[in-house]
């Protein structure tokens, strides 16, 4: 891999640029393939594929690349893009029956949300052999004779996959909490009780408290609902950054009230949409945990913005 | 570590009368919630399912149903917002890290 690769990597991760991170849908031969050498189906998103031709090194083999919309295995099954139709017309658009011999194809496990087996039996004639979830294991699975082990077929959720995801989670937290801050910047002007650094300091941990931490440390977190987990840290941030910084005396006192309800509940909002990033939260689940989280974030947050806004606009310090 | 969601929420349901046996259930389910002995698919752990809906979508003996998508509070938001499906849309930048 070259180093605009790593960096391409790295750009798609953060969102940057990310629509064009596409590969040609199509045939690709990989090493000296020939027409008994297997054939293996990914999508077009440019950072699975580059997982693939890396751990591919020393296979010759058959790469059919999907049309995905860049969209990675997974979302891309979920959608139906990653699909039955689109595999099906991938055969017949590269003709790969001409290509190959046999009629075995290998798609990653995760891409069997999208694809019915036995359908693309029914219709092309080719069979469907569901390989390992990581491209990583693909080189294993093959050398196995075709063969997963039970690892190979189930998703992690490790501290490192969930780490990787948080930048997509803390870009548009902070994209959303610009303007806000921006508007507090002119009222500060004239308010009552200006907001100081410490208040933006207990806001951008509630932040990363909600769209970091606790994704990072999620399984380590007491509860199942991630709204839960989230508000649970968040509320342990803020009381102890207040502690921390004396803001329970009496001046403070209501001010410190609106924080302990609205930080708390950002945490609870940035967390709860981590369930988008996990691997593991079924949208049953997703929707439970949302009907009851979501109006006591909304009222929580409500009536602390409020609180903290009153304040901070009629409510005078004491001059010490 | 392992990770556990909410519990009684999975739609997912067997029929095992319908079962032909063929294991790609277990071999297609991320969480291992299949397993395939005798012939005979059972579920092992139903909390772990995700609903995902590989399995329904691979049975060949249509044994097997799930009401699937995808787990995503971001694409709750939006559908209720825009009073569509939800969907995981990766062309809005905005939280949708399942694309990733
Ligand atoms: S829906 Fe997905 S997670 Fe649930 S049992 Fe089926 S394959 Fe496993
Ligand atoms: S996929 Fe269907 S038929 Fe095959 S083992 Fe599972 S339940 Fe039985």
């Amino acid at each position: 891999m070259s180093i605009g690769d790593i960096i391409g990597g790295w750009k798609a991760r953060w969102g940057i640029g990310r629509m064009d991170y596409k590969v040609k849908p199509g045939l690709y031969a990989v090493g000296k393939p020939d027409g008994d050498s297997p054939v293996l189906v990914s999508a077009n998103y440019k950072l699975t594929f580059d997982i693939l031709r890396k751990n591919l090194t020393s296979l010759d083999c058959w790469l059919l690349i999907l049309d995905t919309k860049g969209i990675n295995v997974w979302c891309a099954a979920g959608k139906g893009t990653f699909g039955t139709d689109e595999l099906v017309n991938r055969i017949e658009a590269t003709r790969l029956a001409d290509v190959v011999s046999h009629r075995k194809l290998i798609l990653p496990q995760l891409g069997a949300s999208g694809v019915s087996a036995h359908e693309v039996a029914k219709r092309m004639g080719f069979t469907v052999t569901y390989g390992p979830v990581r491209a990583e294991d693909i080189k294993a699975f093959v050398d196995a004779g075709y063969k997963a082990t039970k690892e190979m077929r189930t998703v992690e959720f490790t501290f490192k996959d969930r780490i990787v995801l948080t930048p997509m989670e803390l870009v548009p937290a902070v994209q959303m909490a610009l303007p806000v801050l921006g508007a507090l910047f002119l009222t500060n002007q004239f308010a009552a009780r200006p907001f100081d650094k410490k208040d933006v300091t207990a806001y951008l941990g509630a932040v990363l408290t909600g769209a970091v931490v606790t994704p990072a440390l999620l399984p380590h977190i007491p509860g199942k609902a991630f709204a839960w987990k989230g508000w649970l840290l968040g509320l342990g941030w803020t009381a102890g950054y207040l502690g921390l910084s004396k803001r329970f005396k009496k001046e403070d006192r209501l001010m410190s009230v609106g924080e302990l309800l609205l930080m708390p509940a950002v945490s609870s909002f940035l967390a709860m949409n981590f369930t988008g990033s996990s691997t593991y939260t079924s949208p049953s689940g997703v929707k439970k945990e949302m009907k009851r989280a979501l109006p006591l974030i909304i009222g929580s947050a409500a009536v602390g913005g409020a609180l903290m806004l009153g304040v901070h606009l009629f409510f005078r310090r004491k001059a010490k | 570590m392992n990770h556990r969601y909410l519990k009684d929420v999975t739609t997912l349901s067997l029929s095992a009368n319908q079962c032909v046996g063929c294991g790609l259930c277990a071999e297609v389910c991320p969480h291992g919630v299949f397993t395939v002995n005798d012939r005979n698919a059972k579920i092992t752990d139903k909390d772990l399912c995700m609903e995902c809906g590989a399995c329904a979508k691979n049975c060949p003996a249509n044994a097997i149903s799930v009401d699937a998508g995808v787990g995503c509070a971001y694409a709750f938001i939006m559908g209720w917002l825009t009073g569509s499906e939800p969907s995981c849309d990766c062309s809005g930048g905005s939280s949708d890290a399942c694309c990733s």
